[in-house]
């Protein structure tokens, strides 16, 4: 039967290291699997985050040989086999322990974005809102939490400084959801000028690499939230005539 | 000992559907309110539930009404359903839709702009609002925004292992901070109980690491009655290779948009499962059966849509006999029948967790699927209007509580349940809270009991391993006590479990309280082993077969124990069994259910 060489890392924030582990694989597995397997059989401490198994939580990011990954849905056959994989936590967040971080960052930006308003309902109580309308928007909804965006982002990866002044790719996202959302009445320009740090990202595409759920985060919602802010900062005329029209 | 201590008129345990549900109600009727869950939030199992919301909205099929959904329910589950709660169910869950969507949530559209809704099992008409295949995502997305803005307190991977009394009545629960081990003790008015389900008591499932039936044993330990326990939902539809990813989910969808079931010989053998309970709703050619997606005026529902019981046990069946795929499932085939376009805007996750999980493409080449423990319609007995468990002060709601699907869930009904009567239990709950003057008193002594108990698996000369153990109870529960059951089986089942219960009670964990997954499981493997011996216990004294349980020995429905429950709780340090009759249902109600035949 092969067998994998881990390299994980073990430690807290006082300090730590990789250590290795050699694991029996079995057909089909993923990073995720060869973690429990080392945790049932050889360090039943090791703390990992996992929940669903399935791609659909978003709980299981780290580090696999270098790149944010998810540990559920990255094959072990992806790596040559015999070769090292190191697993480590995400580097852009605290360390609690081995492969678990402290992800409250994100949490604590959640709850500063306003929530959404949404225009009165039609006569009948409902609403009504055309599929073609809201494809983009359901593009964004995909997004399951991972963070690997947020972990994979320079401005906040390499300058711990930049988080109290920048929300990240992953609430950039949330933004343009909420801003491109045919019901919502609320404008949010000028939290993504001022406070979100909207114009530290020079769009280098990290996020869109990482991104399990294949959002086009860059393209589909910097970017054109980068053109909002322009216009409606730059422009008074096209502001005011946004700000009537409820966009 | 001085443990860190909270105050509130609520507590919530669990932070999925019915949870952030409860407590967004029970904060907006001013009760002071916390939801506590064991991961972070908006990773609860919610997250998994792909095919959508049963609703009567009647979008798409304007004959649609809570009537048809209520008469749906009940058949669904043979009728042994609480009969109040399926009318709630059928009645409220198009309003909870609603909500949803005036929260923040966009449903897949029809051509008019509406909520799209689709076919799944049983439902006999078009119900199911959704949002392609990631349905529970856009569901806990929703609550989990609308809920952060509403002043609720939430603690985050805080496991709770006990729940608290003062007297008879609920004065709090006892926990732990997963990240850093300590203790918290919460003083609380009221407990809503929504902690979901118990799938890691078997070894092939659907269910993540949380479903270690917390609140099923909580509920018990705090001597409330638990109802329906021998009802387990295999859902059809798992995958079944690689080995690493058996038990995922493949969602009923595929079949509600036109996939079917076929064995190794390639017949749609499902023609041959069609119990006499469902015949005359059901199509008896595959030409009718096709014709039915589009017209179901003049065709009659396809046998591949039966419910999830029906469905498992014929593949279970297929598999036996020796018509099975190669790895011991049976194929589901959307590929020859729809096009690729079609597959990948209806079913984006599926085709993206077959590519990658799997290496099959979905829209070239069939599934290879098999039966997955995934839903438990046992639990907590509540009041139908207050979700009021037996126990002054615990309210429970979503897939901890029982009664909404008697012996077995229609797809879709599980995400409106959550909203439906987590919103009654946050409502409940508040104004039970309002009406006790003072907070009730917690019991120091318990408390340093408690958490003395708790640290014990460091301390203690035993070797046993937390991961072995439980492994070994999935083995237990998997092959005795799975989708076909026999009192042979059972019993041993009880002896094994009575012998994993000594070896729980011996395990040591090593390294410290920090972030330790192996003290966790130590602790949750008390739940685990409390809700596997109710399930076995429960299963023994129903001698017969109906809805999700199987009895190989007494393979018909008995009309008499279709008139009761098996009701589990503690008598005397025992786990005791009773049959108590179901509630009786009023006479409008059982026209409606007479009606049609």
């Amino acid at each position: 039967m092969a067998e994998a060489v881990m390299r994980v890392w073990r430690g807290d924030a006082g300090g730590g290291a990789f250590r290795e582990y050699r694991v029996p694989l079995d057909e089909g597995m993923v990073v995720l699997d060869v973690i429990h397997r080392i945790q049932a059989a050889q360090a039943p401490d090791l703390a990992v985050r996992w929940n669903c198994k399935a791609g659909k939580c978003g709980s299981c990011s780290a580090e696999v040989n270098g790149r944010p990954r998810l540990m559920c849905m990255t094959r072990m056959n992806l790596f040559p086999e015999g070769e090292p994989i190191t697993v480590a936590p995400m580097k852009a967040f605290p360390l609690v322990r081995d492969l678990v971080t402290d992800v409250s960052f994100n949490y604590e930006v959640a709850g500063r974005i306003p929530a959404f308003r949404p225009k009165p309902p039609q006569p009948d109580g409902t609403y009504r809102m055309m599929q073609e309308d809201i494809d983009r928007v359901q593009e964004f909804h995909k997004c399951i939490e991972c963070f690997l965006c947020q972990d994979v982002c320079h401005v906040i990866r390499d300058h711990e400084e930049n988080k109290p002044r920048f929300a990240g790719p992953r609430f950039f996202v949330r933004i343009a959801a909420l801003e491109m959302h045919p019901l919502d009445t609320h404008s949010r320009t000028e939290l993504l000028r001022a406070r979100a740090g909207l114009g530290f990202c020079n769009i280098t595409k990290c996020c869109t690499e990482v991104c399990p759920e294949h959002i086009k985060i860059t393209d589909n919602a910097i970017i054109p939230l980068k053109e909002r802010v322009v216009d409606a900062h730059y422009d008074p005329v096209l502001w005011v005539v946004r700000k009537l029209s409820r966009k | 000992m001085n443990h860190e201590t909270h105050e509130f008129d609520v507590i919530v345990i669990g932070a999925g559907g019915a949870g952030l549900r409860a407590a967004i109600e029970a904060s907006a009727q001013g009760a002071r309110t916390a939801l506590i869950c064991k991961s972070l939030l908006g990773k609860a199992h919610t997250v998994m539930a792909e095919g959508g919301i049963a609703a009567a909205l009647g979008n798409v099929y304007p004959e649609d009404n809570w009537e048809v959904h209520f008469r749906d329910t009940m058949r669904g589950g043979k009728m042994l359903n609480n009969w109040r709660m399926a009318q709630l169910h059928a009645q409220e869950a198009p309003a909870r839709v609603l909500e949803l969507e005036a929260w923040g949530a966009l449903f897949d559209r029809t051509k008019d702009g509406r909520i799209l809704q689709r076919d799944f099992g049983g439902h006999r008409y078009a119900r199911l609002a959704h949002v392609g295949d990631r349905t529970g995502l856009e569901m806990i997305r929703t609550l989990q925004q609308h809920a952060v803005h509403k002043g609720m307190d939430v603690f985050m991977e805080c496991t709770i292992v006990r729940l608290l009394k003062d007297g008879d009545r609920i004065a709090g629960a006892f926990g732990y901070w997963r990240e850093s081990g300590r203790f918290v003790v919460f003083r609380a008015k009221a407990v809503v109980l929504a902690t979901g389900g118990i799938g890691k008591a078997y070894k092939i499932t659907s269910n993540s690491w949380e479903y270690t039936g917390d609140g099923h044993a909580l509920a018990y330990w705090a001597g409330a009655d638990l109802i329906d326990m021998e009802f387990v939902q295999f859902h059809p539809t798992g995958m079944v290779w690689p080995p690493s990813v058996r038990g995922i989910l493949v969602t009923e969808g595929v079949r509600g948009d036109g996939g079917v079931l076929k064995n190794a010989l390639g017949e749609r053998f499902m023609f041959k499962y069609v119990p006499e309970f469902f015949r005359a709703e059901t199509a008896e050619t595959e030409e009718e059966a096709d014709r039915w997606y589009t017209d179901k005026k003049n065709a009659r529902r396809t046998p591949d849509l039966l419910p999830r019981d029906e469905v498992a046990r014929a593949i279970n069946a297929e598999v036996k006999a020796g018509r099975g795929s190669p790895h011991g499932g049976v194929f589901l085939d959307i590929a020859s029948r729809r096009d690729a376009e079609y597959i990948q805007r209806r079913l984006p996750s599926m085709y993206h967790q077959f590519k990658e999980l799997a290496d099959v493409d979905i829209t070239k080449e069939p599934m290879e699927v098999g039966p997955t423990c995934h839903y438990m319609m046992g639990g907590v007995r509540v009041d139908a209007d207050s979700a009021a468990a037996t126990v002054p002060g615990l309210f429970a709601a979503g897939e901890v509580a029982a009664g909404l699907h008697g012996a077995n869930r229609l797809g879709g009904n599980s995400l409106s349940d959550l909203l439906v009567f987590g919103r009654r239990a946050g409502l409940y709950a508040a104004q039970y809270a309002e009406g006790l003057a003072v907070m009730p008193t917690i019991d120091a002594g318990q408390v340093e009991a408690l958490a003395r108990e708790c640290l014990e698996p460091f301390e203690r000369a035993g070797q046993e391993n937390p991961y072995a153990v439980h492994q070994d109870l999935q083995e237990c529960m998997q092959g005795l006590v799975g989708i076909i059951r026999t009192e042979g089986e059972l019993e041993k089942a009880l002896e094994e479990i009575a012998g994993l219960g000594e070896r729980a009670r011996r395990v040591r964990v090593e390294g410290n309280r920090q972030y330790n997954p192996g003290w966790h499981l130590a602790l949750d493997l008390r739940s685990l082993l409390t809700v596997s011996e109710a399930i076995t216990r429960a299963a023994l004294e129903r001698r017969e077969s109906r809805g999700a349980q199987t009895r190989d020995d007494y393979p018909k429905m008995d009309p008499q124990l279709g008139k009761v429950n098996m009701v589990i709780r503690e008598a005397r340090g025992e786990m005791a069994v009773a049959r108590e009759p179901l509630p009786e249902m009023p006479r409008e109600l059982r026209a409606i259910l007479e009606g049609d035949k």
